[in-house]
């Protein structure tokens, strides 16, 4: 298994529920077995070993070798890799509108320029006097 | 002046959606996302890169084509078609890279939404499969790492 090209996708689907965010945010202060991860989210141990199974393939968890327990833990790295990739792309998304940002103060700038000079325009001059032919 | 906040989430596992809030009217800001030399002013992504090409057939069905050309003179070519366009609100067009680094075509989302003067823009990328979005990956990596890059240069230079 490639483990950038598998994870990736599968990180972000295992990700895409709150149940397994909040496993995961639960699993982030230490490991756990099956039976403490259920007791807090008042679900039945079935229910809870499915996200489980779905966190476990996306590599986000794993299983320690304590024989009665199997207490799940955290594996940090896909996760990383998967808020490292939403950085980078935000980085130079950032970058982008950031720019725009700036085109769009000189289109503003440039709006009011020429709504003034109409205004200036239309606004009857004091010392001039002006006849409509 | 703060700049907006940018936030970006990944809502399936084939997309991206990015949205960010402009100090401008709807209008505008569709002209600066439309109008080839707004455009060309600020879609250069990572630094070191302009954009000789921003060519930009706004109707359904038209075309547009964008080059980027960085500094060693590398260039990087993407183009597609306008699906769908309600002036000023929404924008739908595929998006396709000449290298194809995005494993086939991608479908772009724009919604322009005004409140009180300023524009929230959210943009939808969708891939066309898994592996595209891995491939958005190595090349978010790539582009990245160029980013750092420059900005190691910038760090020694000062």
């Amino acid at each position: 298994m490639k483990p950038t090209s598998y994870t990736l996708d599968a990180t972000f689907a295992a990700l895409a529920d709150p149940t397994r965010r909040a496993i995961l945010a639960r699993l982030a202060t230490g490991e756990a077995s099956v039976a403490e991860l259920a007791e807090p989210f008042d679900m039945t141990q079935p229910a809870i070993s499915k996200h489980l199974k779905v966190l476990e393939r996306a590599v986000l968890i794993s299983r320690g070798r304590e024989a009665q327990r199997r207490p799940r833990r955290l594996e940090p790295r896909p996760l990383a890799e998967a808020t490292d990739w939403i950085e980078r792309y935000r980085k130079i998304w950032e970058g982008n509108f950031k720019r725009l940002d700036a085109v769009l103060r000189e289109l503003k700038h440039k709006q009011k320029k020429t709504i003034d000079a109409l205004l200036d325009e239309v606004k009857p001059k004091p010392n001039k006097k002006r006849r409509t032919r | 002046m703060k700049t907006a906040a940018l936030t970006v989430t990944t809502p399936s596992e084939r997309e991206v959606v990015m949205t960010r809030e402009f100090d401008a009217a709807r209008g505008m800001v569709f002209d600066a996302l439309t109008k080839p030399d707004l455009v060309q002013r600020w879609l250069l992504g990572p630094p070191g890169w302009t954009m000789p090409v921003c060519e930009i057939e706004l109707r359904v069905g038209g075309k547009y084509r964008y080059v980027w050309r960085n500094a060693e003179g590398r260039e990087m070519g993407m183009g597609g078609t306008f699906k769908e366009m309600v002036r000023p609100s929404r924008l739908v067009a595929t998006e396709s890279y000449d290298d194809h680094w995005t494993g086939g075509e991608t479908l772009v989302t724009t919604e322009l939404v005004e409140t009180r003067g300023k524009t929230t823009v959210s943009t939808t990328v969708r891939y066309a499969t898994r592996e595209a979005r891995d491939a958005a990956l190595k090349m978010g990596a790539t582009k990245g790492l160029e980013a750092s890059y420059v900005r190691l240069d910038e760090l020694f230079t000062a």
